[in-house]
């Protein structure tokens, strides 16, 4: 029995027994966590508010036989008012939550480059500097490339060839030249490939100056590319408000 | 693992929420030990609340025919309808007396990880009562974290054409808990203290 301290995000909390919450986290240097935090659906409870998802905290966890027990929480930054305060912000911020919780599939295997991204994405989200949507969007791409889908929207994601080409396929990985096309492989428009390539790269300057079509299609790209690579959907994702 | 029914009862009782395999053994060996009057009586109210208790057609709470005991109380205000989750926080805000107007039952919260988005909660229905003009006032009581609060900012804004005046119970309440758990003197001061909720 140990006790060990950690940074992490509130991916979800689930009602156990009266009064307790199972609490999954992604840790900076445990990965995912499962804790349980007691009494803090108790109104008196000190730490219920400080173990909200999206709540970024410093924790002190007591390693136990079965689950491990949060001892003390310090909020390092709570995002829920500006999040729950805004519907879109809300479902996509939840959608990227449970992409981390996805994406980390062994539980306490570290995943640092996963933390680190969600920590972002979730600040960027609650600035709200950018349209929710495209927040997501571009967490979802970075966060596939980091547990090693990355995908190409310049050169052909079958045989390297030297973009740009004009075909996607969702099991090629990205953009396909003409011989490596595949009977599945659509046309987005151009404006749509260049959208994609600026979010998976950070370019806020081009994302946020994309129109609502362009939107639209690269969301449901991102989506069909998602899905492909976990096992089961995603269950938030339909549940995202798309304006 | 036991035999036949006993192992039967075990697997019934670790179906129940909150109750893990260890407690439904617990529970389990206390009713084989238990006097058999007693564990007649719990199986016998246990037929009688599914035989008798519904669902009100009106606002969804728990009710023994049509209508549950609020809605169909003529002295009720009808220019107020306070929505909650679920139906032990109408208890719990009956407790307060703060409130004379009637309810919405939801059936949950908005929670897009558990797959429980608007259209499985009774939110067409809250909009169909609301479309005869008669509220005035819509009072969003839903549980003080984060599903609760978003589940609130999405019907405030689906509402806000509709020109009512929609209020939130004061903070005070502990962000993170359950309402059930807020005790009557806390509930009932924020309720007093609700405030205008503009989206
Ligand atoms: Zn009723």
């Amino acid at each position: 029995m140990s006790l060990y301290r950690d940074e992490g995000v509130v991916l979800r909390t689930q009602k156990l027994g009266e009064a307790d919450r199972i609490i999954t986290l992604l840790t900076r240097a445990n990965g995912r966590v499962r804790a349980v935090a007691k009494g803090v659906r108790r109104t008196k409870s000190k730490f219920g508010a400080r173990l909200e998802p999206f709540t970024h905290a410093d924790l002190q966890i007591y390693a136990g036989r079965s689950l491990d027990v949060v001892q003390q929480v310090e909020t390092i930054a709570s995002h829920g008012d500006a999040i729950a305060g805004d519907y879109g912000r809300y479902t996509a911020g939840t959608a990227m939550l449970e992409t981390a919780e996805r994406l980390t599939a062994e539980e306490k295997e570290p995943a640092v480059q996963q933390f680190l991204l969600l920590v972002g994405g979730l600040r960027t989200l609650a600035e709200g500097s950018h349209p929710p949507g495209l927040v997501l969007d571009s967490f979802l791409l970075r966060s596939l490339a980091v547990g090693g889908y990355a995908a190409s929207f310049d050169d052909c994601a079958r045989c390297g060839r030297v973009g740009p080409h004009p075909f996607f396929s969702v099991p090629a990985g990205g953009v396909v030249c003409a011989s490596c096309r595949s009977a599945g492989a659509v046309t987005p428009a151009p404006e749509t490939l260049g959208l994609l390539a600026a979010l998976l790269t950070g370019d806020w300057a081009v994302a946020d100056a994309s129109d609502a079509r362009h939107r639209r299609e690269a969301s449901g790209l991102t989506s069909a590319y998602l899905q492909w690579h976990l096992e089961r959907g995603l269950r938030s994702l339909r549940l995202v408000e798309r304006t | 693992m036991y035999e036949g029914v006993v192992q039967d009862l075990i697997d019934e009782l670790g179906r129940l929420p909150g109750i893990g395999p260890k407690s439904a053994q617990r529970i389990a060996f206390h009713l084989l030990a238990a006097d058999s009057t007693d564990v007649r009586r719990l199986a016998a109210v246990l037929v009688e609340v599914k035989d008798k208790v519904r669902f009100c057609r009106t606002c969804g709470n728990v009710a023994e025919g049509e209508q549950c005991r609020i809605c169909s109380d003529t002295r009720r205000d009808l220019s107020k309808i306070c929505v909650v989750e679920e139906p032990k926080d109408v208890v719990a805000i009956e407790k307060t007396r703060e409130f004379r107007g009637r309810y919405h039952v939801l059936g949950g919260a908005i929670s897009p990880i558990e797959g429980i988005g608007p259209d499985d909660l009774r939110v067409r229905e809250l909009m169909t009562r609301l479309a005869d003009g008669e509220v005035t006032e819509l009072i969003l009581a839903t549980d003080p974290n984060l599903e609760g609060e978003a589940t609130a900012t999405y019907l405030a804004r689906l509402v806000k054409p509709m020109g009512l005046r929609v209020t939130r119970l004061a903070s005070g309440l502990p962000v993170g808990g359950d309402l059930e758990y807020a005790d009557e003197v806390t509930l009932g001061r924020a309720f007093e203290g609700r405030r205008l909720l503009d989206v």
